[in-house]
């Protein structure tokens, strides 16, 4: 085999390793490690393609990787070069050696000095060859001409079964420079470069190998970097999403290392402390104006009941009749206010028990239903568990069990309720609905009165916000605020949607504890 | 009757006393929980009312205190904290009943009357009520009217037997809501008006004299004159 094919041979060897990287990275590292990614990605759209913890990854192996190239190829060049240049210099001194003697002693002192070296090297590290014109051998080491042709400098490079004594042919790879002598003889001097192309080798399997695990390793390292990053950021978009929601009192978590993301972290607090702080004061002004004027109100009060005791005359009394509904009216107002701000203040669970909501249903709609008859609306109870409830509303299993404030529960139902008989005309329906699940029992009151339209549904649920529609009814603004506060304290959803006709109020109370579907929606 | 009133706001404190004494009422005043307990256990009262945040004692300290030391007197409880799970703290320190503030003079009177029949001794199993001419029969529950039957839901049933229970008196709408529905909660509408003139359809429309009177700014009666 020639030269140059056994160079190509090394070469492509790297070329293989470097495919099989290529491979191997598109198919397996590719599916392994970015296929549960990009599921992922499916759900939460974390990580795109596009997102920065891919970009970051990749941008990472790229930087590694090309520093990494640029460093083995010094060390290839510096060994495996120098190497090659220490060869061609001992070369060169031999040559020098052997034309000295040409010059002083001729061809004979030559042919002398050339058979010495041959005996003092059996290991055949040196080659030598002095052959006629017509190539046959004078002496030397090597049988015959190497069939190469020589480069413009005289060197060639060849492989050669060369025999040590007493050992077994091995093939050997040598590289050499060739001369004309006078009368047309040719010589040629060379040195066995079996061990240097087998280093080169070597270090270029090593640098082929080394270039592949660090690529491999700054993705790995890039992608880990990345995900670390992107799970810290995903900690903070959760949280704004929860806040977006409504939860003004989650924060983000810092990890306590004072990094970036923990300075970030702790500015984001700061300023939602700051926005909750506005938001509370702007409450508390509500709630404290309700307190402090209670007190004055209830002493009025007081004062017009003593006045009613006392002798008036009859249009006198019938005025002072007056003001003390007028005074209930706004202290039923203001005690309104402070039972949301309350319960919306509470974490108090003091009340809470396990209920079944059903006779709740039946209490709610039987204590409305001479109301209800008044405007000839009927009040129907209904519910849906599965199959575990017999027909007469005996609770034979668990599925409409809760965990509920059975008063405040009913005062929402009542709310509800009132609010569908206020706004509904005469001779309409209103349902009572109980649907038990694994998951959530779901309470809602239906009417087919003329609904809300979606524009006012979030604003409905506003303190003191009354549809202009129905200003004229009695009430205070206050029942639907008071109904979502409820709702939250038992870490309820409300819901008010189209019951086509009219309107439907949905609770939907999670069996599990608030608290700890709070927790699990963090680690989704 | 000999009331005592533990209330540190001292134009509340002279307000109640003044209603109790137009009631015939006599009053003793305590404006803090030191001189409270101390006047509560040295003399005789009928009835207690005791605020719950009081300067010095706490009011449930007050009835935890007396209860051990088997003082039966009726007690009260006023509290700005409306809460429900505040009402059950002031049960269970042995208040026997709850009020929140504010509060009209008639509700605090209705309930004191409420808990001071309550306390009457000696009463045997009652089987049967009556009033002027009306008669309810606990046992086969049903009620009748000068001899005739009147039919009644099961509602209007315990409905009416709390009013005759409490005949002669003023019963409230919360008292009602609270004993009869078993609810603690605000109604927005006079849902019990309605609840009261469909019972007083049954029982006083075909009759004379009327019995279920309306007492007005204060609650319903039931009363035989």
């Amino acid at each position: 085999m020639s030269r140059p094919a056994r160079l190509m041979s090394s070469r492509a060897k790297a070329r293989r390793a470097w495919r099989w990287l290529r491979v191997t990275l598109k198919r397996r590292w590719l599916s392994a490690a970015l296929g549960p990614t990009l599921n992922r990605w499916q759900h939460t759209s974390r990580f795109t393609l596009t997102s920065s913890t891919f970009r970051l990854a990749l941008l990472y192996m790229l930087l590694v990787g090309v520093s990494v190239a640029i460093l083995l190829g010094f060390i290839y060049w510096s060994t495996a070069g120098y190497m090659a240049r220490q060869t061609d210099a001992t070369i060169g001194a031999e040559i020098e050696g052997l034309a000295e003697q040409y010059r002083r002693r001729g061809l004979a002192g030559l042919s002398t000095l050339i058979a010495e070296r041959i005996a003092r090297d059996p290991q055949g590290a040196s080659i030598y060859l002095l052959t006629q014109p017509n190539g046959t051998p004078i002496i030397g080491n090597l049988d015959s001409w190497p069939p190469v042709a020589p480069d413009v400098d005289g060197w060639v490079q060849f492989r050669t079964q060369h025999a040590t004594p007493g050992k077994a042919r091995v093939e050997h790879q040598t590289r050499a420079q060739v001369f004309r002598l006078r009368g047309d003889l040719r010589l040629l001097v060379g040195r066995d470069v079996r061990e240097l192309v087998a280093l080169r080798n070597l270090v270029l399997d090593a640098i082929g190998w080394g270039l592949a695990i660090t690529v491999g390793l700054a993705l790995l390292g890039g992608w880990l970097m990345g995900a670390g990053i992107a799970r810290r950021l995903d900690v903070i978009n959760q949280v704004s999403r929860e806040i977006m929601r409504g939860d003004l009192s989650r924060r983000v978590p810092s990890a306590g290392t004072g990094d970036d993301f923990d300075q970030l972290a702790e500015n984001l607090n700061r300023m939602l402390e700051r926005i909750e702080a506005l938001m509370l004061s702007i409450r508390q002004v509500s709630d404290n104006i309700a307190h402090d004027l209670r007190t004055p109100l209830s002493r009025l009060r007081h004062r017009l009941e003593l006045l009613r005791g006392s002798a008036l005359n009859a249009e006198a009394s019938a005025e002072v009749e007056v003001a003390i509904a007028d005074a209930d009216e706004l202290l039923s107002a203001f005690n309104a206010l402070l039972r949301i701000a309350r319960i919306e203040a509470g974490s108090r669970r003091a009340a809470f028990a396990d209920l079944d909501p059903l006779p709740l249903l039946h209490d709610v709609a039987e204590l409305y239903e001479p109301l209800a008859t008044e405007s000839r609306q009927a009040i129907e109870v209904a519910w849906a568990d599965g199959g575990a409830r017999s027909n007469d509303g005996s609770n034979d299993g668990d599925a409409c069990r809760l965990h509920a404030d059975r008063d405040l529960l009913f005062q929402a139902l009542a709310n509800l309720v009132d609010n569908a008989i206020k706004h509904t005309p005469d001779g309409g329906h209103i349902r009572l609905r109980a649907d038990c699940s694994d998951e959530a029992v779901e309470l809602s009151v239906s009417d087919d009165g003329p609904g809300i339209p979606p524009e006012l549904r979030e604003k409905v649920l506003q303190r003191f916000f009354r549809i202009d529609a129905s200003r004229a009814a009695p009430g205070h603004g206050l029942g639907l605020s008071l109904v979502q506060a409820v709702a939250q304290l038992h870490g309820a959803s409300l819901s008010l949607e189209d019951a086509a006709p009219g309107l439907r109020v949905r609770l939907r109370l999670p069996k599990q504890r608030p608290g700890s579907e709070m927790r699990e929606r963090g680690w989704d | 009757m000999r009331v005592l009133v533990i209330e540190d706001d001292a134009q509340l404190a002279s307000y109640l006393a003044k209603a109790f004494g137009e009631i015939g009422a006599s009053v003793d005043r305590a404006e803090n929980g030191r001189d409270g307990l101390f006047l509560a256990a040295g003399n005789r009262y009928d009835a207690m009312v005791i605020d719950r945040m009081l300067p010095e004692l706490d009011g449930l300290a007050i009835i935890r205190t007396l209860r051990a030391s088997g003082n039966p007197t009726p007690v009260l409880v006023l509290s700005a904290l409306g809460e429900v799970d505040h009402r059950v703290e002031g049960l269970r320190a042995g208040g026997d009943d709850y009020l929140v503030k504010p509060f009209a003079f008639s509700e605090l009177h209705a309930r004191i009357e409420a808990l001071l029949r309550r306390a009457t001794p000696g009463d045997a199993p009652v089987t049967s009520l009556s009033v002027a001419d009306l008669e309810l029969d606990l046992l086969k529950r049903e009620v009748y009217r000068a001899g005739q039957p009147i039919a009644l839901q099961p509602r209007e049933f315990k409905l009416l037997e709390y009013l005759m229970r409490h005949a002669g008196q003023v019963v409230t709408r919360t008292m009602l809501l609270e004993h009869v529905w078993d609810y603690h909660f605000d109604p927005q509408t006079n849902v019990i008006d309605v609840h009261i003139s469909r019972l007083r359809a049954k029982i006083d429309k075909d009759f004379e004299p009327p019995l279920l009177q309306t007492v007005r700014g204060a609650g319903y009666m039931l009363r035989a004159d």
